[in-house]
């Protein structure tokens, strides 16, 4: 694991939640679901402070938490969320190879799942509850259904050529 | 309804009352059935299923279920000892240690771990068939501290140890991290405990059925400290260690075997034998003569008592803006250590300041951390050498071929083992304020207090963790509170903060029921009444000493007017006093910066 004690992460942000929350340890998924849209990911540093803030928490609890579900991520997530779906169906029909295209086209490689720009990061995901279309791929909450290799690669492109615009 | 509930066990009819669950009822009964995760102190988890049992209801359905998650019901028949359940406790046992760390040779808990016993029962010989799961994933050992070690490899997730750090500390160092096979139980981001503000206390250590957690072992330390010919050794033993050592040798527990500590001591090749009780003496002559002075002057209100280096060190990670709050005195570990540098050499020949060694019997595991406190080193040598726990101790007995029951009971040496009651029962949680107000009555009257008994403070089990005492000192009404556990300690924090707080004094002791519930004691897994005889033995030794209050031992008369002069002296400053630091700085959980 990376060490992640960024100076100057914005905590006001984090009280702002907490607040909203009422610092109560059964909110405590959902406080940790608005603080990974605001940083993108979980720094340790704001796990532990949130495990200081609230009452009956400790760091080691929130981390346990944090571990525990798949949709928390410890490590800084890209700008494009790419969430590939490896439901029974999805897998059946073709995921893999899907993943493996987008792995290449991105060139993440051991495991890593941020591109190095920070402009994409890459999951798997278990069903996501539209198998008519599978494979289904997900970029940030738009579903592109029955995919193929070919088919992702022009959705990244597109996406990158975009970005290269701006 | 007949108010009389009863359910067979075995064929055998047994009555119950208010038993938390099944496995306790059965165990009264007389029955054992094995556990890793159930400690009776704890709540229940029911993760290992080791306590499963055969039940079978009136309308004659029948069920396996965990004894420790099932309140006890009436009527009900129940098994413990069926070709099922055995068939049960032997593949828990299987697959847990077809991924656990077999090298129990070389583990400190070998002889006292639950697994190696039970696996051993049940006549666990091959677990070959399973495939091991993290065979070439070793995961890092954390020995990085003064007190414990944690090793992952041995840990099986019974999460003993979170619990009790979270329900006795409620500070949770501890905890659950990750899913399914890759649960682990880990300190913050697997950090070491060293740097996650871990008081040390060793309650995780004391509930942990493996080797996963373990009291740092400086048994070999001791034996090089002894075998040194240039050096000289000299022991002093805490209140608590007299009344359970013999655990591990079968005496009872609250047994007082002072007496035979001293002479295995002797035995072992310790060149002198003292007591700390004398220093609890000490202790409280310069903390009652403190609190005397706060009370008429009104500041620094209440006080807490500092004897416990795990409650001393939750104050300064956790509350350093409280730290005026503690009494400076040091423990009586830390008062005795310098008393005896300073004057050993005095009264005994052959020693010199620089041959001196002290080594220390604690029944605590934050003990060694607290003799490698900066504050507690002078002139680039810590105070006290070693620190061993009463484990430890029977270990080097043990390996020592000395026959303790059999020893010939021996005296301490004076002038630094006399002691009156009031030292003695330091070791229970109330104790030491006891023993203050004993002393503090007649620092303020004049005359000595009439009745030594204040059974307010007095207990130690569950129930008692937070004891309030009303005294009146002629006329002047103090309130004193006694609690144990550093939740129960954070609550009166809380009022104190919050302006509710109503008391003068505050005693804590990290442990629950205060050392001798200590870390560093004799394991008892599996009884919590054991903690209740051993300060029973404490209470004994001290209703029957002659002198019971600590102003009252002669040789610690003899102390201030030989040498430290007064209580509160500047020479007593200068040996007996400490000061405190804001530690939250170095703290991860300093992380707004």
């Amino acid at each position: 694991m990376s060490s992640q004690t960024h100076a100057g992460l914005d905590y006001s942000k984090v009280d702002e939640i907490l607040a909203s929350y009422e610092y109560k340890k059964s909110n405590l998924i959902a406080i940790l679901q608005k603080v990974q849209e605001v940083f993108r990911y979980l720094p340790l540093d704001v796990m532990t402070y949130i495990g200081t803030k609230i009452e009956g928490l400790s760091p080691a609890t929130v981390y346990g938490v944090a571990t525990f579900y798949a949709q928390f991520s410890l490590q800084p997530k890209g700008k494009y969320e790419v969430k590939v779906c490896d439901g029974t169906a999805c897998h059946v029909r073709g995921s893999m190879p899907v993943l493996n295209a987008i792995h290449k086209c991105l060139d993440l490689k051991d495991g890593k799942f941020t591109t190095e720009d920070g402009l994409f990061s890459v999951e798997t995901v278990s069903c996501l509850g539209a198998c008519g279309l599978a494979p289904v791929v997900v970029v940030n909450g738009t579903v592109y259904p029955q995919m193929t290799a070919d088919a992702i690669k022009t959705v990244i492109e597109t996406i990158m050529g975009e970005e290269r615009g701006n | 309804m007949s108010d009389k509930k009863t359910l067979i066990i075995n064929g055998k009819e047994v009555e119950f009352t208010d038993e938390p669950n099944l496995l306790e009822v059965i165990r009264k009964a007389g029955f054992n059935v094995p556990t890793f995760c159930y400690r009776p102190d704890l709540t229940q988890y029911g993760a290992c299923r080791m306590c499963v049992v055969e039940v079978e209801y009136p309308n004659g359905r029948t069920v396996i279920n965990s004894s420790c998650t099932m309140p006890p019901e009436a009527n009900i028949k129940v098994k413990t000892n069926t070709e099922r359940t055995r068939r049960i406790r032997k593949t828990v046992l299987e697959l847990l240690l077809a991924n656990h760390d077999r090298e129990c040779t070389t583990c400190d808990k070998s002889g006292k771990c639950e697994l190696q016993r039970y696996a051993e029962e049940y006549g666990i010989k091959d677990v070959s068939k399973y495939v091991q799961l993290h065979k070439d994933r070793f995961k890092e050992i954390d020995p990085w501290n003064p007190s414990l070690v944690r090793d992952p490899n041995k840990c099986i997730l019974c999460g003993a140890c979170v619990r009790a750090c979270a329900e006795f500390q409620g500070h949770a160092v501890l905890g659950f991290a990750n899913r399914g096979s890759k649960t682990v139980v880990q300190p913050m981001a697997g950090k070491p405990l060293a740097s996650v503000d871990c008081v040390f206390c060793g309650q995780c250590q004391a509930v942990c059925p493996t080797g996963a957690l373990t009291i740092k072992n400086e048994v070999n330390d001791a034996w090089k400290l002894i075998t040194d010919k240039d050096v000289k050794v000299v022991a002093q033993i805490a209140p608590s260690v007299r009344v359970a050592i013999g655990e591990e040798f079968g005496l009872e527990p609250g047994e007082n075997s002072i007496k035979l500590i001293n002479a295995a001591l002797k035995e072992i090749g310790f060149d002198l034998v003292f007591d700390t009780n004398f220093s609890a003496d000490l202790t409280i002559m310069e903390e009652a003569h403190e609190f005397v002075e706060r009370v008429s002057k009104g500041e620094n209100l209440p006080l807490f008592t500092s004897c416990c280096p795990a409650w001393v060190r939750y104050m300064e990670t956790q509350h350093p803006d409280m730290l005026h709050h503690l009494s400076s005195c040091k423990s009586p570990q830390g008062m005795l250590s310098p008393v005896l540098r300073e004057l050993v050499p005095q009264y005994f020949e052959g020693f010199t300041k620089e041959n001196l060694k002290i080594v220390s019997i604690m029944p605590c595991t934050a003990k060694k951390a607290e003799a490698k406190r900066e504050e507690l080193r002078k002139d680039g040598v810590f105070e006290t050498d070693l620190v061993l726990t009463t484990q430890e101790l029977a270990k080097m007995i043990k390996s020592a071929g000395i026959d303790f029951k059999a020893l010939e009971p021996a005296e301490g040496d004076s002038p630094f083992a006399l002691y009156s009651g009031a030292g003695t029962i330091f070791g229970a949680s109330g104790g030491v304020a006891e023993a203050a107000v004993r002393t503090a009555y007649e620092f303020v009257t004049g005359e000595p207090l009439s009745d030594v008994d204040i059974k307010g403070m007095r207990g130690v089990d569950k129930n008692s963790r937070c004891k309030d005492v009303e005294l009146d000192i002629k006329g002047t009404k103090v309130k004193v509170r006694v609690v144990s556990t550093l939740k129960e300690a954070e609550k009166c924090i809380k009022e104190i903060k919050n302006g509710t707080a109503d008391f003068h004094m505050l005693e804590v002791m990290a442990c629950p029921g205060g050392c001798i519930n200590g870390g560093g004691q004799p394991l008892s897994f599996n009884d919590s009444k054991v903690k209740e005889r051993r300060a029973e033995g404490l209470y004994k030794e001290d209703s029957e000493l002659p002198y019971r209050r600590s102003n009252d031992n002669p040789d610690i008369k003899k102390l201030y007017q030989e040498y430290l002069e007064a209580p509160g002296s500047h020479k007593a400053h200068e040996l007996l006093h400490t000061v405190y630091r804001d530690k939250f700085k170095n703290s991860y959980k300093d992380v707004v910066k």
